[in-house]
């Protein structure tokens, strides 16, 4: 069950990577950056507001809009360059704003607490539960089937569901797929954000907090098969398992395995498990 | 292509420059480290310049090359020369056993895969301790002294020793590129099928690429650990792999001198902000963002560019670089 709540947090980390890659082919190194600046985002905003909800949905919207306007001002000029580029851009985007953070907010980070209201167990009937963590679930599965239904259900999600399969042709089709690529990238920072702002009352917060969490998120994206959000979803609550398991016999090792089940599945199936190109 | 048997005009710059640097450098230390990097970055062009492949875990073979030298001089207190040669044999084995998995996957898979051994490489040296240290690093590594009077703890008989390694290495890399197995790899880069389908066994060509550039890249790290005495973790670490990158791409990919160049420039900007402001990497990242952006063929290509340019308007064949 600890494994759930953490395979929560790398649904929602993963399946943004995943939509962005999907449509804008771009593997976006700086995820767990904005990962990061979602935990401080929402920091920041509660110390301000001291609405735990205001926070929780003010956060991911404000990261995303820096998110976007990051895509248009820097990796929208990449396009139709080599796919190594926007991916070493983002790269490069790391360093930036995790300095930043270091510098407006110091380097040790701050410690946090689970929000009143949340702090306790519940009783499952068949287990005891951390309150909190079981907030997560819930608030991480309903965000995931809003993708789900927005992806899949709504004319904008039929584009992006094109535009996976072949830009170019929905562009011809008279769609402004520039719009549409910054939109999905908006959308992906939210979710790494609310990952992020979700996961800062447990882990804590600090500018570093990103680093191992998009290697994490990357190891789910593969196994799941990029630009998949359903592989994302079962990747990412098998990862969280199976970390959460090992991190229990193994402790900081039991990281690794993820790497090595990643090793296992690239090999055994050619774009992981659900991927399809 | 005519073949070029006098020196092109890059060494008569490069070389003195070289051999000087210890005295421009504000300390000859930092002027080691480049040659080191350099070397390092070298063998990552090699991959990701001249084959076309973006490896994001060339940490583990600079890594692995560090770490054995290292306990070979520490544990075993061999003569350097044997430490370094199983360092590159090490760092070698592991380009051997990754480059044949991960190559079974291409571009972006390619690229975790590398990413994704580096970290299992990282974890496994935090856990053993008794052997890397874990986090503290591998310490006390003696003075490495040479014959004729050498002295590696001495900076300036650091200095000269890495040159001349360098010099061997650049020699190697120059004629590797100049023979048809380094046509062939370049052939690659441009276009993998088509190189394919003109009869080039590109699957080996590949992992022969990978196998060489690890190779390089486990001898800078012996290198490193014997210029330092000392090896942290971090070798292995995700920084590694983006310093590398960051190098290579300032310099100029697939060009021959970029590499150098860009861990000079990597390494004295470093130098500089940290003594300006605190954070360094803010800088770097900016400087990196503008390269990727505006600057894409790096330092080195925009001079070749410059240069095929000029002859392009004298009527002289261009690219005979």
């Amino acid at each position: 069950m600890i494994g759930l709540s953490l395979g929560v947090i790398y649904v929602l980390m993963a399946s943004g990577l995943s939509i962005i890659f999907g449509l804008l082919r771009v593997v976006n190194f700086a995820h767990g950056t904005f990962y990061m600046l979602g935990a401080y985002g929402f920091f920041y905003i509660l110390t301000l507001s001291g609405h735990f909800w205001v926070a929780l949905v003010a956060a991911p919207i404000t990261i995303a809009a820096i998110g976007m306007l990051t895509e248009i001002v820097t990796i929208r000029p990449l396009y139709g360059t080599t796919e190594i580029n926007p991916l070493l851009l983002t790269l490069g985007l790391t360093y930036v704003f995790v300095d930043v953070i270091r510098i407006s907010f110091g380097l040790a980070g701050e410690p946090t607490s689970i929000p009143q209201g949340f702090a306790g167990a519940i009783d499952l009937g068949f287990m005891i539960f951390p309150k909190y963590r079981f907030f997560i679930i819930l608030v991480g599965a309903a965000v995931i089937s809003l993708v789900w239904l927005f992806v899949n259900k709504t004319n904008i999600g039929m584009v992006i569901r094109a535009g996976t399969k072949d830009s170019e042709m929905v562009q011809i089709l008279g769609i402004n797929v520039r719009r549409l690529w910054t939109m999905v990238f908006g959308i992906g920072i939210a979710l790494a954000s609310l990952a992020g702002a979700l996961a800062a009352p447990i882990s804590g917060i600090n500018p570093e907090m990103g680093e191992f969490t998009v290697i994490e998120a990357f190891v789910v994206v593969v196994v799941g098969g990029m630009g998949s959000l359903a592989g994302s979803v079962v990747a990412g609550l098998l990862v969280g398992e199976i970390v959460a398991i090992t991190t229990l016999y193994y402790g900081q090792a039991g990281h690794a395995s993820i790497f090595a089940l990643m090793v296992i599945v690239l090999l055994t199936t050619r774009y992981g498990l659900f991927g399809e190109a | 292509m005519k073949t070029n048997k006098k020196i092109e005009w890059p060494y008569w710059v490069h070389v003195p420059i070289l051999i000087l640097l210890p005295f421009i450098c504000p300390y000859s230390a930092l002027a080691t480290n480049i040659l080191i990097y350099g070397i390092f970055a070298m063998g990552f062009n090699l991959l990701l310049g001249y084959t076309g492949l973006l490896s994001f875990g060339h940490a583990s073979f600079f890594g692995l090359g560090a770490f054995t030298t290292g306990l070979f001089l520490l544990k075993l207190k061999t003569h350097v020369g044997v430490a370094i040669a199983a360092g590159v044999l090490m760092a070698t084995l592991g380009g051997v056993v990754i480059g044949y998995i991960s190559l079974k996957r291409r571009e972006v898979y390619f690229a975790m895969l590398t990413l994704a051994f580096s970290q299992l490489l990282f974890f496994i040296g935090l856990q053993m301790k008794d052997l890397t240290g874990g986090d503290n690093g591998l310490a006390g590594i003696p003075i490495v002294k040479l014959p004729l009077g050498i002295n590696l703890g001495r900076p300036l008989h650091s200095y000269y020793f890495m040159f001349v390694i360098f010099i061997v290495v650049s020699y190697f890399i120059r004629r590797l590129l100049k023979s048809p197995f380094g046509k062939a790899m370049q052939a690659v880069r441009e276009n993998e099928n088509r190189a394919t389908s003109c009869g080039y066994n590109t699957r080996r060509i590949k992992f022969i690429s990978f196998i060489l550039s690890t190779l390089i890249s486990g001898l800078s790290g012996s290198l490193y650990c014997i210029q330092l005495r000392f090896v942290p973790l971090e070798t292995l670490g995700l920084n590694t792999n983006g310093e590398v990158i960051f190098m290579t791409l300032i310099g100029g990919l697939g060009t021959f001198w970029g590499p150098l160049v860009g861990s000079s420039v990597f390494l004295l900007l470093i130098d500089l902000t940290s003594k300006i402001i605190e954070r360094w990497e803010l800088i770097v990242g900016l400087v990196f963002i503008g390269f990727i952006m505006f600057l894409n063929r790096g330092i080195c290509g925009l001079i070749e560019k410059a240069r095929s340019a000029r002859k392009q308007r004298r009527g002289a064949p261009a690219g005979s670089v």
